[in-house]
């Protein structure tokens, strides 16, 4: 299959690789996928107090749109509200990727990773 | 080195120089371009003799008389016609027939056309090693069932099924056995007056010769019968009509006559690299070798990396052209079926990489792969969180995956 430069790019040199103690009250973890799909993503926010994302990280285990996906996510949310992280759509993704049909699920899979990091901040915030 | 390195010698093969020098010499006018069907002159004439050739050659690979050789244009057309053709002719003996879950694409979706005409199928489940269990076959076995279709040597994982034994339980129940022998022919040795098989299915792409071309072995002793699918001028005895392409056969023939003259230095070449290769990436944890360590050829290297996923992997690995088991290179998202058969977890069969070492690899080839792939399992583990929840001690069964 052929990709886009971008998603070669993003593959070769990942943007913001690693993790944070997922412990941190200040910090939001979201994993989505199933190994058994072939894509399991994991992204976490460093969020300060005024609700502003400082920092993100991810790790992705899955084809090279699903690394690109998480990848360009993470250079993204950087400087961004939780509502404006909120807003991010898979579409905006899979259009910055070129991603071809058969992997607009990795873009859905991102937008879903920044959903559920943001649920675990709330459920974080809440507790 | 030429780049990409080309390790996918189980989807094909290039064609051998010395096949594509006789192939040339049947095509223009200064060549032996006749139809082998013209009997009244001499173009004809030649170009018979050159399809005699062949399929002399092919025939003596695998210990067969030459008029059990019938031409089709490959391994997929034998199958069919094989397996229909057969089922067809018997079918007033019973409408049974048995394969297994990992057969190749074109014998399982043939049984499945032969469902939608009213035949019953029994696909059976493989042993964790990928070999038929004997013992389930046997029990499988009916005074109805009239075809038992099974490879010879699987085209994903390598290993080789005992054709010996159950061409004996085929034919104590008179039960017609068709081997898929697309893997195996020009790579183990087959000796067809030995064994007890009554169709066998041959490719020449697979074996340096040129794509296009293929053979069913049809057995004269017992006598076997097929209703033919390719109706026309009675080429090949009627099994298949269709004017004969020389040059293909040419190429099939001359494959296969030097597979049988270098086949024990092909194979020595072969298992010196594989045992390279495995040598170089055995120390990577968490690795494992697809299907049965002993029975298998050496040339179809079909290896898991856990906690990597297949096509990411395809990608870091570059400098190679091999294939993968994981859902992500095909349209379908299903991971192989054959792994799956096999009983290998999501996660195991979506990090699978088959690398199939031929006749034209070299040891320098090898040096590279070893480390492209060190590196590459490196570097994506490096990215990917099951990898690092396994390192943390999680038990990623105990896991509730949300399946999209």
């Amino acid at each position: 299959m052929a990709y886009s430069e971008k998603v070669i790019d993003h593959y070769e040199n990942p943007r913001n690789v690693g993790s944070f103690d997922k412990n941190d009250p200040t910090i939001a973890t979201g994993m989505v996928g199933a190994p058994a799909c072939g894509d399991v993503m994991k992204l976490q926010l460093k969020i300060g107090e005024n609700g502003i994302i400082e920092d993100a990280k991810f790790k992705t285990y899955g084809c090279g749109s699903a690394i690109a996906s998480s990848s360009l996510v993470t250079e993204w949310v950087k400087g961004k509200s939780i509502d404006e992280a909120q807003q991010l759509s898979n579409t905006e993704i899979a259009e910055e990727l070129a991603l071809p049909p058969v992997k607009i699920h990795c873009s859905i899979l991102a937008e879903d990773a920044i959903k559920a990091a943001i649920e675990d901040y709330k459920a974080k915030k809440n507790n | 080195m030429k780049l990409p390195i080309y390790l996918d010698y189980a989807a094909t093969t290039p064609v051998d120089p010395r096949v594509a020098e006789e192939m040339m010499k049947s095509l223009t006018m200064d060549g032996t371009f006749g139809n082998p069907a013209s009997r009244s002159h001499k173009y004809g004439w030649q170009a018979e003799e050159l399809v005699d050739i062949a399929r002399n050659n092919i025939a003596e690979l695998v210990n067969a008389d030459p008029r059990e050789i019938v031409f089709t244009s490959g391994a997929t057309e034998s199958n069919n016609l094989a397996i229909k053709g057969a089922a067809h002719f018997y079918s007033k003996k019973g409408k049974h027939i048995i394969t297994a879950k990992t057969e190749h694409k074109a014998v399982l979706d043939t049984c499945r056309e032969l469902e939608r005409q009213g035949f019953e199928v029994t696909y059976l489940d493989v042993l964790p090693n990928g070999l038929v269990d004997l013992d389930v076959l046997a029990k499988t076995m009916r005074d109805d069932t009239v075809v038992v279709s099974i490879m010879h040597v699987n085209n994903e994982i390598g290993v080789i099924q005992d054709i010996a034994k159950i061409g004996e339980m085929c034919r104590e129940r008179k039960i017609v056995f068709h081997v898929d022998g697309a893997q195996s022919a020009g790579k183990i040795p087959v000796d067809l007056s030995e064994l007890k098989v009554d169709l066998m299915s041959f490719s020449a792409h697979k074996i340096y010769g040129p794509k296009g071309i293929g053979a069913l072995y049809v057995s004269r002793k017992p006598r076997i019968r097929l209703e033919a699918q390719m109706h026309g001028g009675g080429h090949e005895r009627g099994f298949r009509s269709g004017t004969l392409p020389v040059h293909q056969i040419v190429g099939m023939g001359e494959a296969f006559r030097i597979a049988k003259q270098d086949m024990e230095k092909d194979t020595k070449h072969i298992i010196e690299l594989r045992e390279k290769l495995w040598n170089g990436v055995k120390h990577i944890e968490e690795t494992y070798i697809n299907g049965d360590l002993e029975s298998r050829v050496p040339g179809i290297f079909n290896v898991s990396f856990n906690f990597v996923e297949g096509e990411s992997l395809i990608m870091a690995l570059k400098d190679m052209a091999v294939s993968s088991g994981s859902a992500c290179t095909s349209a379908s998202l299903e991971p192989s079926y054959v792994l799956r058969a096999l009983g290998l977890t999501d996660e195991l069969a979506h990090s699978s990489i088959r690398f199939s070492i031929g006749r034209f690899t070299t040891e320098a080839d090898i040096d590279h792969v070893i480390g492209q792939v060190n590196n590459a399992i490196d570097k994506l583990r490096e990215m990917s969180p099951l990898w690092e929840m396994f390192k943390d001690g999680v038990d990623l069964n105990s896991v509730q995956w949300a399946a999209h």
